[in-house]
């Protein structure tokens, strides 16, 4: 995942490296193709384009959904349909509402009247708008909803004794894969209180980075590779782990057991930089697992574009489908860490007594 | 600002809200509706199959145990045969001693009073024979006396030699 | 120009970090499985762990590379 970042970052760097040398040399081969036919195509655009979050749901060819923007300003709260802020040609335009608005990279801005970016006003913008990752969010959430009061009430209706059946086979081993493999050589007796936190963690974040690798309409959004939706998550965990942590963790955060003072004095910063570095982690794990995810199917993907040759995807092809499978392995292996990893970090919060500290992965 | 954050890595307040209430409400809604029921029946399920397995453990047990009831019943009952054969034997083998003792002590008598009523026979036979040589003896000497004893001198003293060879014998 | 390939460079310092500590732990795994296979499921478990602790750290500092990226454009 590092080194597909650091691909994308190459790709990246040589596009700013391009843009900036644009102005100097103005008649470069690569403005030269911009200005051919087809056009050059924008390789990191295309795909920070695919990763980003979108205030309309692109369906196919010029076919979107608008979705709802929900906007605070100073002049109090907007609502109006994103389909207001492009014209039929899918370019942005400015809508009046109580202030001149346009998206510019994707991002709701006030625009001055000359029809540059207000930089100042567009600070206040507070954009809680229905986005494409929120809509795929409120899926994700009615179809967990109902898959799992499926489960429940197929558990109901053919009671405890007989054996799972369709979908709930499939669910149970799951729940006790968590259950055994995550909650309980953590938590210990404790885990049965913390069980549904788990469950739901891992099943929302796994059907999130499933849905992710569907390219077409319900999938397709890089919601669980979005580091607002993953950071609340992470939230989650941290709240959990602080609020039930017991006397001893605190203990050893601030005054390290069975050391000497000055040593407490030193380790006390480190230890509670510590306490907030366990949910960034969380956080960025799972983001940049998932987006790196993203980011290396839909290169693979633009190398067709990149050659301009159908003959690409004769290699293109395998490797994108060879490493969709690889991420859902990955899909599920993050859920399964993210969950693992909260229930270490509640476990090691809400240990009652432990003589000796071990050594306890920080991040 | 000195570096402009990429807004891949900056969080989007919006988006944060919207899925820290997603996942309220979610957590809230399966913690009441799925995970509480579905635990709730693998527990049960769990349970009874626990339940299930102790009891099938205490049955093989009861088996196990009553087999080796068994066993130990038919070890004993073998033992038991085993002693009685003996002691059967023991009787038999007693009783063939008795009845020989018996036969040895009973041919014993037996040839005793046979060995007696010989010498009694033979006694009888020789008090007869005696007898029988006394008449014999007798009636020769008559028959040879009639012949002799015709002078009286001559008879006197045989009678005489007579008597006194019979005392004698 | 320059901040984006600088930040290119140390995504690729970070690859390579990362890349010796994943392989470090995939290495002890593999011998571990292969010295007590009936312990297999437990150092598969603790191997995830590890490797996915290895790399937060290189991925930290992807982030902080990608921090500095757009700046340079």
């Amino acid at each position: 995942m590092v080194a597909v970042f650091s691909l994308f970052i190459c790709f990246y760097s040589n596009a700013s490296f391009s843009q900036d040398h644009e102005p100097n040399h103005g008649t470069g081969a690569q403005n030269e193709a911009k200005h051919g036919e087809e056009g050059d195509f924008d390789v990191t655009g295309f795909i920070l384009d695919h990763v980003r979050d979108h205030h309309s749901w692109h369906l196919w060819g010029h076919t979107s959904i608008p979705l709802p923007v929900i906007i605070k300003t100073d002049k109090g709260f907007e609502t109006f349909s994103s389909a207001k802020l492009s014209n039929e040609h899918h370019e942005p335009v400015i809508y009046n509402g109580n202030y001149p608005y346009k998206l510019v990279e994707g991002k709701i801005r006030i625009m001055n009247a000359d029809g540059t970016v207000d930089e100042e006003a567009s600070k206040k913008v507070f954009d809680i708008s229905i986005t494409k990752n929120v809509v795929s969010l409120f899926l994700t959430v009615i179809l967990l909803i109902l898959i799992f009061t499926s489960v429940a009430n197929a558990y109901k209706k053919r009671g405890v004794k007989s054996a799972p059946k369709g979908f709930q086979s499939f669910i149970e081993p799951i729940i006790l894969f968590v259950r055994d493999e995550v909650a309980k050589p953590y938590l210990g007796h404790q885990y049965a209180r913390y069980m549904p936190f788990l469950l739901t963690i891992f099943f929302f974040i796994w059907i999130n980075n499933l849905l992710g690798l569907v390219p077409f309409f319900p999938g397709g959004a890089n919601l669980s590779g979005n580091i607002a939706f993953t950071l609340a998550l992470a939230l989650f965990t941290f709240v959990i782990v602080n609020v039930n942590g017991k006397k001893d963790y605190w203990k050893h955060i601030f005054w390290m057991p069975g050391l000497p003072t000055l040593m407490k004095i030193f380790l006390m910063p480190i230890e509670l930089l510590g306490v907030f570095i366990k949910p960034i982690s969380l956080t960025i794990r799972l983001f940049a697992n998932i987006t790196a995810g993203h980011i290396l199917v839909m290169s693979l993907i633009s190398l067709i574009f990149i050659f301009k040759s159908v003959a690409a995807s004769a290699m293109a092809v395998p490797f994108t489908v060879f490493i969709s499978v690889i991420e859902l392995l990955v899909g599920f292996l993050q859920a399964f860490i993210f969950a693992m990893l909260s229930a270490l970090y509640i476990g090691m919060a809400i240990e009652e007594h432990h003589d000796h500290h071990e050594d306890i992965p920080v991040i | 600002m000195l570096l402009e954050i990429n807004p891949l890595v900056l969080p989007d307040p919006g988006l944060l809200i919207w899925s820290t209430l997603a996942f309220l409400i979610l957590l809230f809604v399966l913690g009441k509706f799925a995970w509480k029921p579905i635990m709730k029946a693998i527990g049960e399920r769990e349970k009874g199959i626990n339940e299930a397995i102790a009891s099938a453990e205490k049955i093989k047990a009861e088996m196990a145990q009553l087999q080796s009831d068994n066993e130990k019943l038919l070890v004993q009952a073998r033992e038991e045969r085993a002693q009685i054969l003996n002691e059967a034997k023991a009787i038999k083998d007693k009783i063939i001693a008795e009845a020989k003792e018996q036969a040895k002590t009973e041919a014993a008598k037996i040839m005793a009073e046979t060995q007696q009523a010989i010498e009694n026979q033979k006694m009888a036979a020789v008090v007869d024979l005696k007898n029988q040589v006394g008449n014999l003896v007798i009636e020769v000497s008559e028959k040879v006396l009639r012949r002799e004893l015709l002078n009286k001198a001559q008879q006197e003293t045989y009678i005489k030699e007579l008597a006194n060879d019979i005392k004698l014998n | 120009m320059v901040v984006g390939s600088v930040a290119a460079i140390g995504a690729g310092l970070a690859a390579i970090g990362a890349g010796i500590g994943i392989g470090q732990i995939g290495k002890g795994a593999v011998e571990g499985i292969a010295r007590q296979p009936e312990a297999a499921n437990d150092i598969r478990t603790n191997m995830i762990v590890a490797a996915a602790l290895v790399e937060a750290v290189s991925l930290f500092a992807v982030v902080v590379a990608l921090l500095g990226n757009s700046a340079g454009a």
